[in-house]
């Protein structure tokens, strides 16, 4: 199941999660900026809980919940309270880090949902932004942890 | 009141949060389909000479369409003729690891990295060049037909008697280590050839500009050519144009007949998209006791790579903004750019100024310590004064506007410098772990210092929206956003009704792009410029509408309406005018051109602790000034700063692109390279100061790359002050905690020297 909907394909046994996820379900949020599981621009949920799409095979995801940024959203277009909270402090720049970033910002507050300023910055520790300099990131993910419904 | 100035969130946004952008790699066009894919085969040897390249194994090998070398690339224009040009595909030898030798082409990605393994390369190693000297020796040269890998110089050493009258001088040689740019999109491309047509996407930061390369490499018409730049993930002056690597796809879509596409992997892009800094500064400085300066002179030595991409203009902006701040009785400054076996320099977030200003900030501290005056005071001392603008610098410079010790002063009092100087004086006296330092950086920086205009159309239809066509071209920037809000502040159409439209040759055909911060004052200003007609055209249709005399017609900017001054019942829209004006509605094109570039200035403050046991280096405050003139949006402008500030803080504390001795690269993925983190980082501080130009209308200069300019020297300065009454004078970039650890313990060691001495005797 990817964002709610089911995806079924036979893939080749190496493929990883986010080949699949961009090629196999056309999902192209997700994006790849490593090769060592060093930048976090692939994180997406599985079962809830955030995982590096690079690091993990497609086949390991067969019959479990992924999450994308494509699935955040509401089901009329409204935007997560995590999105809402990266427009507002302009969290993003290139926008290349940013659905990493906001897949592991909403993993981040689910495990602790009222982080420090440095306990969100550890969290983010695996997330590289190039553009940012994370400033407004933490500064977005502090906001939400401010908002009831997140 | 005026949208200008204000904190207006960005439009991008919304689309970036929910779908994601559409990068090169993400598009999903028919034009497309069944596109092959290439993967490069890289020189796994920083010199040999090829001695024959099998593709048999590759070819056989499942889901291959082609492997293409050199030697099949006769259906493109001879180079130039210089013996250092570099080819598109490495012919009889290659002079750094990752030099692109042969692309596979193949049905899927993955058959790709496959087949590439089965390229058979024969080299013949050669000696590698790598270290600075051994490359100026010339033992062994990177081109055959030349007497030294000496490429270019320029500047002049400094004359005798340059620092006669100094009291006190100091000299010293430190490297400006060399980096990635790492834009967290890599690079990627996808290519067609189509009726007599190449179309090329891809990861640029400037689609015209890659439109003439590509034409000219391929040799086509620059007409016969489409270059379009989808959303492009960041490029920090390493995207400019296009590489190589993107030329060779786009050849293969036309020799192959088939659309091809390609993205890079990490290690590729570590190895393979340019470098940045890499130069070795010599400084001498010298002046009098009560702290002024008199003379200064810059020797740089720039490693250029294994061929001369930038080896004229990187160091050739350094020698021109080597004078930094101050007003010296004499600067001078001189380059040489040598070749190296190594992946060639390119433009990098700065681009040859953070160079200038990291030399002469540490030279300033390095003549405070020596003298025994507060940093501080020595920069209020010597800064240009506020009254002496325009000035011009030794080097040629004009500085436009500035009130340095204005921004110096700023900072000071933001950071509360007295407090951190009493902290770190108790820590001191406590003989504690953990010492407070303190780093200070006054900067002036020279922005869209390349001479060219940019150019801008809007476009007003029947509909009553805008459409702004611009050759500036964002990454990250928020160009729509900014010029939107250009557009509204003199027409009142609402922004939700205006359209930016960049990146793509067929609808912006002349254009130069962003690099080197120059948007807002040079695109911005055309965006401006071109609203401004656009409202005139507009006075006079409804002039003729309302039977009116021009001169008499307001535009209501609140409303979107155009009336008769003081007479609402008059009120016209905007669709209505623009459907007056005939089947093309309203429309302006300017090109607008300042007379000279702009320089931004500030002043940094780094707040810095060591753990002199460890040698760990913690930044945990940055204040800044950054005065770039007027602020279209400070959200945007802020966002800006950030992004500067953690990379200079990364140049000094972590970052650095190594190879070794035998030119292999020692930091070629994410695990090795040290790209800064949220964790090694703090909130930073931002005060505003703004000093208008007047070579624009809207008073604005670039705001890009003032953060690194200016944070570079203020974290690496901290540093060492912060060891400073150990005896510590200077550490090398990236401070390091073992380069920390080793200073202190040099330090202490020479210290003890005398004291061991006086015993003795
Ligand atoms: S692409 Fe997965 S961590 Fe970088
Ligand atoms: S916004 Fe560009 S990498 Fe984070």
């Amino acid at each position: 199941m990817v964002n709610g909907a089911p995806v079924a394909a036979d893939v080749e046994d190496r493929m990883l999660l986010v080949h699949f996820l961009r090629e196999t379900a056309g999902l192209t949020a997700t994006n790849v900026g490593c090769d060592t599981t060093s930048c976090g621009a692939c994180t997406v949920l599985l079962d809830g809980e955030s995982v590096k799409s690079c690091t993990i095979l497609a086949a390991q995801a067969d019959g479990r919940q992924v999450t994308t940024v494509e699935g955040l959203a509401g089901p009329g277009g409204e935007l997560h309270p995590m999105q809402r909270a990266f427009r507002a402090e302009h969290g993003l720049q290139c926008g290349f880090c940013t659905p990493g970033m906001v897949m592991a910002s909403v993993s981040l507050l689910r495990e602790n949902p009222h982080p420090t300023e440095a306990e969100v910055r550890s969290g983010l520790e695996g997330n590289l932004c190039r553009c940012t300099g994370y400033h407004n990131i933490v500064r977005a993910v502090l906001a939400a942890a401010e908002e009831p419904a997140s | 009141m005026s949208i200008l100035g204000t904190r207006v969130v960005r439009t991008e946004d919304p689309r970036l949060l929910t779908g994601g952008g559409v990068y090169t790699d993400d598009l999903r066009l028919p034009e497309l389909d069944g596109a092959a894919r290439v993967t490069f085969v890289h020189s796994p040897i920083a010199h040999a000479r090829i001695t024959g390249i099998d593709t048999e194994a590759a070819l056989a090998s499942p889901g291959v369409v082609a492997v293409l070398t050199a030697a099949d690339m006769d259906d493109i224009p001879d180079g130039d003729g210089r013996p250092t040009t570099e080819p598109l595909l490495a012919t009889d030898r290659v002079r750094y690891v990752g030099e692109a030798v042969a692309i596979v082409v193949t049905e899927q990605g993955y058959q790709g990295e496959d087949a590439a393994e089965l390229v058979s390369v024969d080299y013949e190693p050669l000696p590698a060049v790598v270290d600075f000297d051994d490359a100026l020796a010339g033992g062994t040269l990177l081109f055959e037909g030349t007497d030294s890998n000496v490429v270019r110089t320029g500047g002049e050493p400094a004359p005798p008697g340059a620092f006669d009258g100094c009291e006190v001088v100091v000299q010293r040689t430190f490297p400006n280590q060399r980096l990635a740019p790492l834009p967290l999109e890599g690079r990627a491309a996808a290519a067609r050839w189509a009726d007599g047509r190449l179309t090329l996407w891809a990861s640029t930061q400037n689609a015209q500009l890659a439109r003439d390369a590509l034409a000219a490499a391929v040799g086509l018409d620059a007409a016969a050519v489409r270059v379009v730049a989808p959303d492009v993930g960041g490029g920090f002056g390493a995207k400019i144009a296009v590489d190589r690597d993107t030329i060779i796809v786009a050849w293969a879509a036309k020799h192959l007949g088939r659309p091809v596409r390609w993205v890079e992997t990490r290690n590729e892009n570590l190895l393979g998209m340019v470098h940045g800094r890499a130069q070795r500064h010599t400084i001498t400085i010298g002046g009098s006791r009560d702290g002024r300066i008199l003379a200064y002179q810059l020797d740089i030595v720039q490693d250029s790579g294994a061929y001369p991409r930038g080896a004229t203009f990187l160091p050739g902006l350094t020698q021109l903004m080597a004078s930094g701040v101050y007003d010296l009785a004499y600067c001078g400054a001189a380059f040489r750019s040598v070749l190296t076996n190594t992946m060639p320099i390119g433009a990098y977030r700065g681009a040859g100024r953070p160079e200038a200003t990291a030399a002469i900030e540490r030279a300033v501290d390095l003549f405070a310590a020596e003298i025994g005056m507060d940093p501080a005071e020595v920069r209020r001392r010597n800064v240009v004064a506020p009254e002496a603008f325009p000035y011009t610098t030794a080097s040629g410079a004009v500085y436009d506007t500035g009130d340095y010790a204005a921004a110096l002063d700023a900072v000071l009092d933001g950071a509360g410098y007295k407090e951190l100087r009493a902290e770190q004086a108790r820590r001191r006296d406590e003989g504690g772990p953990v010492q407070l330092g303190i780093g200070l950086a006054t900067y002036v920086e020279i922005t869209a210092g390349d001479g060219a205009g940019e150019t801008s159309r809007v476009v007003v239809d029947a509909t009553g929206a805008a459409t702004v066509y611009t050759g500036s071209s964002p990454h990250g920037q928020g160009h729509e956003t900014a010029f939107a809000m250009l557009v509204t502040d003199q027409l009142g159409i609402p922004m939700d009704r205006i359209t930016v439209i960049h990146g793509d040759t067929d609808q912006v055909p002349t254009g130069i792009g962003t690099f080197g911060s120059r948007s807002l004052q040079l695109g911005g200003t055309a965006v401006h410029q071109a609203a401004l007609q656009v409202k005139d055209q507009a006075r006079d249709v409804a002039a003729g509408m309302i039977e009116a005399s021009a001169d008499d017609l307001e535009l209501d900017t609140a409303s979107g309406t155009w009336q008769v001054r003081g007479d609402p019942d008059t009120a016209l829209t905007w669709a209505a005018v623009a459907a007056q004006a005939g089947p093309a509605g309203l429309a302006a094109a300017v090109e607008f051109r300042a007379d000279s570039p702009t320089f931004p200035f500030g002043a940094h403050v780094a707040v810095a602790e060591v753990d002199t046991q460890t040698g760990k280096a913690t930044l945990i405050r940055h204040v800044t000034v950054d005065d770039a003139g007027k602020v279209l949006n400070p959200v945007l402008a802020e966002g800006q700063r950030h992004g500067g500030i953690a990379q200079g803080a990364a140049q000094a504390l972590l970052e650095e692109m190594c190879y070794d001795p035998e030119g292999n690269p020692l930091t070629s993925t994410l695990a090795d390279y040290a790209a800064i983190t949220a964790t090694e980082l703090p909130s930073f501080e931002l005060l505003a100061m703004e000093t208008p130009t007047t070579l624009n209308a809207l008073g604005v200069k670039g705001i890009g790359e003032a953060g690194t300019i200016g944070a570079t020297p203020a974290v690496h300065n901290a540093v060492i002050d912060a060891v400073a009454h150990l005896g510590v004078r200077h550490i090398d970039m990236p401070a390091t905690p073992q380069r920390v650890w080793a200073a202190i313990n040099e330090a202490k060691g020479s210290q003890m020297g005398p004291a061991h001495m006086r015993t003795a005797q």
